[in-house]
């Protein structure tokens, strides 16, 4: 039990290598099932310990820190840990049907071994304490990524990954260069002892500098509004199974990064009393709300619709963020969860669509309600999530949000909040009109429901949308007990 | 079979809701599909008047479900307000589907199973919205049945269906979400609790202004009730067929709209709070104004069922007015007419879909002559006419002499003014249809028309509402009694 905190991450850092072995797609499959379940049963019983006795430090090799890397897991990360080790898991379920039709299958072996290096990736930034940690593990789960999105079908999809090798690569070097600047001030790159040591000085240019290099660095991982413009590609020509990892996890641990750096390691005064980081993402967060979700309405391609809607999502926990309550983090450590069902569910979808079309626009989904009627309800049902109705997990967020933006007395934000539920509405209803509305094309008149290997875990996610909307123990109070804990820590 | 009154509640909102299971399990045997909806109906029916017969004792009945949000949670609590509307609902409910049966089949609807199932949700919710404990309960139901309805509304699949349908949902959900839900969230920041209770949740020395404010919101939340500039939706709902325009469009959704009003109204602004706000009086002119702009709309109408949609936007503002007036003869003359308008409109309804199935005809100009073929249709039209106006022998006399007593208790004489002059307007827009009916501009050989009335079970359920219309005039006491009770609630009306 000790050692759980550095077994989610070795455990599928060792497994990926061996998928090589292993050269056949299913059996691949099988092993890399086995191995996320695993993964996710270790975050359950890290949340549950956290829960119960507190943070827990983990000392690598035995290294006392803050010589030795040590793994901190509190409410925060263990949350996030569950979050992206579960949805990991589900969305992988549906791999070996999806990629049938997506990728030939003597490249599906990599295919497995780059998911779980990915994945290794985030639980490793999830899991350390370490500064410098971060950055390599950071490195791990992009040149996956890369490589997972240039797996994609499509040939624009070289172009795709290209164009995020580039933006990643200045984020991490951003990242890098920051962290680099912190330990020539403080000497250390333990989280905790930075955030001991770096108050005291606090006002210099070189802390300054390095605090601005990290958070643009994070926000380009994060794809906040203006520097999302590699998202939406990278969406939507990545695999679609790649697509729904990506979207239901990987900028969920960019805001993670952000929060532990702008909370934890400069700490609550630092960002939003001695540097106005607050107006700046309320700003930015309501701009990418905004002209995410009116770019959105525009898409012709439905990936690049939600992708769009997934940069405008982003927004929505940066606002939350800006709040500097509790109540507006633990809002936005909410969307954390929420959002990663709701996109989950909806780009699962849409690997059905693309497993039994082979594309994804909008004009192609003519009369797709009768055909695929599960995965077209699916759609709804997310999308309804997605819009903020109630009994489903998007209402919980939106409450939340909303009620931390009156608590500050930001009532214009609260209302521009709910505004942007609206357009949501607008462009989830063009993909279902055209769904419902227009008889079957030629091409779509013998098209059939998905198969069961996408259906289930789609369906899955989509009972999760409604099952957390209504049973809200463990999005709520986890989230709620690390924001208090964030702002018992940082005063 | 002997159930506990908590029992009954919690039937009554899921019965609806597990017939759609065997409405399309038996999707491919029509008759036994209708026979599920109508004995689904009666057995609500019972639940419902059971409940009335608990309430009436003075039980107390409510429900815990669960709790989303620590301190909110989908609660049910019975008063009688919410009772009305629930008697009301699912009685029309195995009316309508009586009538459906007839218009669906006479007119070849395609997709009927999906009609009836949508159908079942929606009552579901309505009941949910009748036994609401509290604003977020209201609310979630509130949505269910916005988002239920539109498969409804876009039944036809055209692209007029599809354009309705967008308006609908469009006006809808925005002014549900941007308004409504701000509303609730505001009332929940400021009164720390949603929960309708007697003499409203605010604290004594709450801020008028901002409490004016959350009214406004909610009043313009709440699209359902149709307040201008939010009505659009509700003549674009008019593309659904016509048994969800007369059941859903006359009676659950717009009346689930001015329901939800007039439960903020009493049970979380409280009369007296409501009194004193500074947005009251602004809201009251929004509503008269509504009334007489939206009786002038309905007058320029030639297609029927439009004018019927204008003429219910307009009643309904009446009963906004009623809950408005924060008075006593306001709450139960506007609680009153949820009723009386019920069975009205949803007759004129089922006339409207009768002459639409049997001659064809939708056009009000084309009915000239029209009563001598559907001489019993006609007949019924004439005397639901006559209770939306308020003159005996229709029920409508009774709400709307009470909304006129509240006028004059506020002495709002602008509003009595727009309350009588609209009710002349509504002469000038309804009656000429009947009368015009049997007595055309020109003359018609009489000789050559043969009786042609709409399916027997279209016929048997609007003859019926039509009845209804007159009981409700001759024996309004049960009515008054229920409406009564409502400002018996200790606490309602502590300040007069």
């Amino acid at each position: 039990m000790a050692h759980l905190p550095i077994l989610q991450v070795i455990l599928p850092l060792l497994a990926a290598p061996l998928c090589l072995f292993l050269k056949r797609p299913k059996l691949v499959w099988l092993f890399a099932c086995v191995v996320t379940a695993l993964t996710f049963t270790i975050s359950v019983l890290l949340v549950q310990q956290v829960t119960s006795t507190g943070a827990i430090s983990y000392e690598l090799g035995g290294w006392a820190p803050p010589w030795g890397i040590e793994y901190r897991i509190d409410a925060l990360n263990a949350f996030v840990i569950m979050v992206v080790s579960g949805l990991s898991a589900v969305v992988l379920l549906a791999a070996r049907t999806s990629l049938e039709n997506e990728l030939s299958s003597n490249r599906q072996t990599y295919f497995y071994a780059l998911y779980l290096l990915s994945l290794t990736g985030m639980l490793g930034i999830l899991a350390t304490g370490d500064a410098f940690n971060v950055f390599v593990f950071l490195e791990i789960s992009s040149l996956s990524a890369y490589a997972l999105i240039a797996m994609g079908k499509d040939r624009r999809a070289l172009w795709a990954s290209y164009q995020y090798l580039i933006m990643g690569t200045i984020g991490a070097t951003f990242i890098l260069i920051g962290i680099g600047l912190m330990y020539q001030m403080t000497g250390t790159l333990n989280m905790q002892d930075l955030a001991e040591r770096l108050p005291e000085v606090a006002q210099t240019r070189t802390v300054f500098v390095s605090f601005a290099f990290v958070v643009v660095g994070v926000c380009l991982k994060l794809a906040l509004f203006p520097l999302h413009l590699w998202l939406p590609n990278a969406y939507a020509y990545a695999p679609s199974i790649v697509t729904a990892m990506l979207a239901a996890t990987s900028t969920k641990v960019a805001i993670y990064l952000l929060i532990r750096f702008t909370f934890t390691v400069f700490g609550l005064s630092f960002s939003f009393t001695t540097l106005p980081l607050n107006i700046l993402f309320l700003v930015l967060g309501l701009l990418g709300i905004f002209v995410a979700s009116i770019s959105a309405i525009y898409q012709q391609n439905v990936k690049h619709i939600f992708a769009y809607s997934s940069i405008a999502q982003v927004g929505y926990m940066i606002v939350g963020i800006s709040a500097g309550t509790a109540a507006g983090l633990s809002a936005s450590l909410m969307h954390i969860f929420n959002h990663a069902l709701m996109k989950g569910a909806l780009f699962l979808a849409l690997a059905g669509v693309m497993y039994r079309l082979g594309n994804v626009q909008l004009k192609s989904f003519q009369g797709l309600g009768r055909q695929m009627p599960l995965t077209m309800a699916a759609i709804v049902v997310g999308g309804l999530s997605l819009i903020g109705v109630p009994l489903t997990v998007g209402f919980i967020s939106k409450w939340y949000l909303v009620v931390a933006m009156i608590e500050n007395g930001w009532w214009p934000v609260a209302i521009l909040i709910l505004f942007g539920s609206l357009l949501a509405i607008i462009y989830l209803w063009r993909v279902v009109e055209v769904a419902y509305f227009r008889a079957p094309n030629k091409d779509n008149e013998s098209v059939k429901e998905a198969p069961l290997g996408i259906l289930i875990p789609t369906w899955i996610l989509v009972l999760a949308n409604v099952y957390f909307g209504v049973d809200t123990r463990i999005n709520v109070q986890i989230a709620q007990l690390a924001a208090e804990n964030l702002f018992g820590i940082v005063p | 079979m002997n159930l506990s009154l908590e029992t009954l509640l919690q039937l009554s909102i899921a019965l609806p809701f597990f017939a759609v299971i065997a409405i399309v399990a038996t999707g491919r045997k029509p008759n036994l599909r209708e026979g599920v909806s109508i004995g689904t109906g009666l057995l609500l029916f019972y639940c419902v008047v059971k409940l009335y017969n608990g309430l009436k004792q003075g039980a107390d009945i409510q429900v815990q479900w669960l709790e989303i949000i620590p301190g909110l949670g989908i609660n049910f609590h019975i008063e009688p307000l919410g009772m009305l509307f629930a008697l009301i609902a699912s009685f029309l409910w195995i009316i309508t589907t009586v009538y459906a049966i007839g218009y669906m089949r006479k007119h070849n609807e395609v997709k009927q199973t999906r009609f009836y199932s949508f159908f079942a949700i929606a009552i579901s919710a309505v009941m949910g919205v009748a036994f609401a404990a509290d604003l977020f309960t209201l609310f979630i139901f509130y949505e269910v049945l916005t988002l239920s309805t539109y498969p409804l509304v876009t039944h036809a699949g055209t692209d007029k269906a599809k354009a309705g349908g967008r308006v609908y949902l469009g006006i809808l959900l925005s002014t549900s979400i941007l308004f409504f839900l701000m509303a609730i969230i505001s009332t929940w920041m400021v009164a720390g609790s949603l929960a309708f209770t007697a003499g409203g949740v605010f604290a004594g020395d709450v801020n008028l202004v901002l409490a004016g404010a959350i009214l406004i919101l909610f009043v313009f939340g709440i699209g359902k009730a149709a307040i201008m500039p939010f009505h659009r939706w509700l003549p674009a709902a008019m593309v659904a067929p016509t048994p969800v325009s007369a059941l859903l469009h006359a009676v659950a959704v717009v009346k689930a709209g001015v329901f939800s009003i007039m439960k903020v109204c009493v049970f979380i602004f409280g009369l007296d709070l409501l009194a004193i706000l500074p947005s009251t009086q602004f809201l009251l002119y929004l509503a008269g104004i509504t009334v007489l702009l939206s009786s002038l709309i309905a007058m320029r109408q030639d297609n029927l069922k439009a004018r019927l949609a204008y003429s219910t936007i307009s009643q309904l503002g009446y009963i906004t007015i009623g809950a408005l007036l924060a008075t006593s003869a306001g709450v139960i003359g506007g609680s009153m007419h949820i009723a009386m308008h019920a069975f009205g409109k949803i007759t004129l309804f089922f006339c409207a879909g009768a002459i639409l199935v049997t001659a064809g005809k939708s056009k009000i100009s084309e009915m000239q002559g029209l009563g001598w073929q559907m001489p019993v249709t006609m007949i019924a039209f004439f005397i639901a006419s006559l209770s939306i106006i308020g003159v005996p022998p229709g029920g409508g006399t009774w709400s709307k002499w009470f909304l006129l007593m509240g006028t004059m208790e506020t002495q709002q004489w602008a509003l009595m003014v727009i309350l009588m002059i609209s009710s002349l307007l509504n002469i000038a827009y309804l009656l000429p249809i009947p009368l015009r009916g049997f007595f055309p501009k020109d003359s018609i050989d009489r000789s050559a028309i043969t009786v042609n009335e709409a399916p027997l079970p279209s016929l048997m359920a609007l003859s019926l509402t039509t009845v209804a219309c007159v009981v409700l005039f001759v024996y309004p006491q049960p009515l008054y009694e229920l409406v009564q009770a409502i400002l018996n609630t200790p606490g309602v009306t502590n300040g007069q």
